[in-house]
């Protein structure tokens, strides 16, 4: 995973609560095999007027003016301004995947799902919780004639950048540690190679049918 | 020294390291892969340049999206041809030995782990589908991953977890004839409920469990996660070994004597202390019917379906009525009164020998009721599957007007071409009843395999023990 350390981008709005999985990334584009690929996909059903189905030329598909995503002030936004329960729904993992290969960096919201929240920190993608005040106060910001950039600095906890001054977030000190290192729990893991080599090596003494 | 349980036992012998809060590395012995959760696991090995940590703890078959009948000309739908196509690449290209579709081998991969003694007693088993906790039933610790953690075992072998707490269900004394493995998961999850194991590894014990065969101990495991447990085992006694014995994965003679007089240790020491504990008297239970959209909606066959009127917790009635809306059921409606359009042998749960053996005994002699549009007879692999030829059960089951398949998941989750039409109601041995489970709109009553049986042949349900 790439180290995540300061970060400025565009901030897209998505004002509404309780945004599912499934409006995430419809199910019918679970059957892929890959993990990356589903960022034209994300929100398939909001963002454009027709029924999506793997396999389509989504560049010819017809888009529906209305949704934030594809207001032109919003283009190449990497920092997604999210409402209360944001990723509600399954497990799977399919919906931090789209959402990061679309180019989400940061969610900013009061709220998340507890396993989609857990998925995020494993894809690299920044959720970050503020209180309702605040994210109403940036809500309307993002939403005035020009577009809302912000700064996101991991190391400072810290967004700048809005009209209010610096605004302080927490994250638990491990998860920040990884994100900032660029550690996924792989990497993470395979710190500690000499001690995955020492349990196996004991193990093959101890139990050798286990190595056949 | 302090009494363990056998989940301390399972646990502790794969402790690589152990963080102060307890965040455990534990190692993982065996790694089952199938088509539909590893696909993203190994393009994030590829995107990462990682290679696969140990390959011989690897094992692969194809189950979800393999269709059932002749696999001469493949398979049609082109989206399950590519993740079958792409688990044949994989296995290749990573070196993994792999039961591909047209293997003799070939079959559900919850079947096909414990028959091979891929999966061990004493073995921690992880594969990225929720029911793995079935190779509990050899003495294993036995869980679900997700797709990150599939991609996290094949890169270091060894997963990050926290230790769940330990809960024991007894199932005390003997069940009446006709009463099965299957009627005894449903009656413990309609007693503790969907979310009774949540936060629990559950070990099943009692004179009931002991007197199941090691398929019928499966079968309970199988649906531990139902009950909302991760992990789901059963002790190692002598049918463990038995079972074991010979199997191709299984220890060979030079490490057999060790292998066993470890796997002997496997039990739960006397005064051993759980955080919950849950009797269940086994004469009190009945062959069982579910009735909803949840396995613990479920009653014993000559019940009625309930009365969300008499359910005192608002949240749960309302539950109720949207599960009887769904099924097209009413309240007070005799269980034996209800006809399935549709009759499912097979899934991880019911698709083993001694389960083809239980629902031929009922089928032999009868015909398929004229009511019931189809029925399906799926083995759970290739060998359970060549087993019950040997036996002649494959004669009584088209004799009697059932179709015999190719083994895979067919009409349990309906990735293949097996499923049910909106509305149209099935008796399936397989575990969840879920909303749209097997195909959009489809109604599904869990039950066991002679019960599946018992209802094909009579057009309704019907106690097993009647017939
Ligand atoms: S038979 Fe059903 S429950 Fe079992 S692995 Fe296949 S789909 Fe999952």
């Amino acid at each position: 995973m790439d180290r995540f350390v300061t970060f400025t981008g565009v901030v897209c709005p998505l004002d509404r609560s309780n945004v599912d999985t499934d409006a995430i990334i419809p199910k019918q584009f679970l059957k892929s095999i890959k993990r990356t690929g589903f960022g034209p996909n994300l929100f398939d059903a909001w963002r454009y007027l027709d029924h999506g189905e793997p396999g389509m030329d989504n560049s010819r598909r017809p888009v529906n003016p209305e949704f934030v995503l594809n207001d032109p002030r919003y283009a190449g936004a990497s920092i997604l301004l999210a409402r209360e329960n944001f990723g509600c729904g399954s497990s799977r993992e399919h919906a931090p995947w789209a959402l990061a290969d679309y180019g989400f960096k940061v969610i900013v919201a009061p709220s998340y799902a507890d396993i989609f929240y857990n998925n995020s920190f494993k894809n690299g993608l920044l959720p970050i919780v503020l209180n309702a005040a605040t994210v109403d106060a940036l809500f309307d910001q993002a939403q005035g004639s020009e577009a809302l950039t912000l700064t996101v600095d991991l190391d400072a906890q810290q967004i700048r950048g809005g009209d209010g001054g610096p605004i302080g977030f927490d994250i638990d000190p491990f998860r920040k540690h990884c994100l900032l290192e660029g550690l996924d729990d792989i990497g993470l893991t395979l710190q500690h190679v000499d001690d995955i080599r020492a349990y196996e090596a004991k193990r093959r003494v101890e139990a050798p049918w286990l190595f056949k | 020294m302090k009494a363990k349980t056998l989940y301390d036992k399972l646990w502790d012998a794969h402790v690589v390291r152990e963080e102060a809060d307890g965040t455990t590395l534990l190692y993982i012995d065996r790694h089952l892969v199938h088509e539909v959760t590893s696909p993203q696991a190994f393009e994030g090995l590829r995107l990462a340049g990682r290679p696969l940590w140990r390959r011989g703890a690897n094992l692969a078959t194809a189950d979800h999206n393999v269709p059932t009948t002749d696999r001469s000309r493949g398979i049609a739908d082109p989206v399950s041809k590519v993740q079958v196509d792409t688990l044949d690449q994989n296995c290749a290209e990573f070196d993994i030995v792999e039961f591909g579709m047209n293997d003799p081998r070939q079959g559900i991969v919850h079947v096909v782990g414990p028959e091979q003694g891929a999966t061990l007693p004493g073995m921690t088993v992880v594969c990225g589908d929720s029911h793995t906790s079935t190779h509990g039933a050899v003495g294993a610790l036995a869980h679900g991953i997700g797709t990150s953690e599939v991609e996290h075992v094949l890169a270091t072998q060894c997963l990050i977890q926290k230790k769940s707490k330990a809960m024991l269900v007894v199932v005390d004394g003997t069940v009446g004839p006709g009463v099965t493995a299957k009627d005894i998961v449903l009656a413990i999850i309609g007693r503790i409920g969907t979310a009774g194991g949540t936060g629990y590894a559950i070990e099943f014990s009692g004179e009931a469990i002991r007197d199941l065969s090691i398929e019928g101990r499966m079968t309970v495991c199988n649906m531990a996660i139902e009950a909302g447990a991760r992990a789901g085992f059963v002790a190692v006694d002598a049918k463990t070994i038995d079972y074991v014995r010979g199997r191709p994965f299984a220890p060979g003679p030079e490490h057999w004597d060790r292998a066993v007089a470890h796997w002997q240790t496997l039990h739960s020491d006397d005064g051993a202390e759980f955080d919950r504990v849950v009797v269940i008297p086994a004469a009190e239970i009945r062959p069982q019917v579910t009735w909803g959209t949840s396995p613990e909606m479920v009653v014993a066959v000559d019940g009625a379906v309930p009365d969300p009127a008499a359910e005192s917790d608002p949240v749960k009635a309302d539950g109720m009525r949207r599960a009887l809306d769904y099924m097209g059921l009413h309240a007070g409606t005799p269980i034996t009164e209800i006809r399935p359009d549709k009759v499912f042998i097979g899934s991880c749960t019911n698709s083993r020998i001694e389960d083809l053996r239980a629902a031929a005994a009922v089928a032999k002699g009868r015909k398929v009721a004229a009511g019931i549009r189809q029925a399906l007879v799926v083995p759970g692999s290739g060998p359970v599957k060549a087993q019950a030829e040997r036996e002649g059960l494959d004669r009584i089951f088209i004799d009697a007007g059932f179709e015999w398949r190719e083994p895979g998941c067919s009409m349990c989750l309906a990735m293949n071409a097996d499923r049910l039409e909106a509305g149209e109601r099935c008796a399936s041995t397989s575990n969840r009843n879920f909303e749209g489970r097997q195909g959009q709109g489809g109604r599904t009553h869990l039950v066991s395999p002679a019960m599946a049986a018992a209802a094909a042949v009579t057009g309704h349900f019907v106690d097993v023990r009647d017939l």
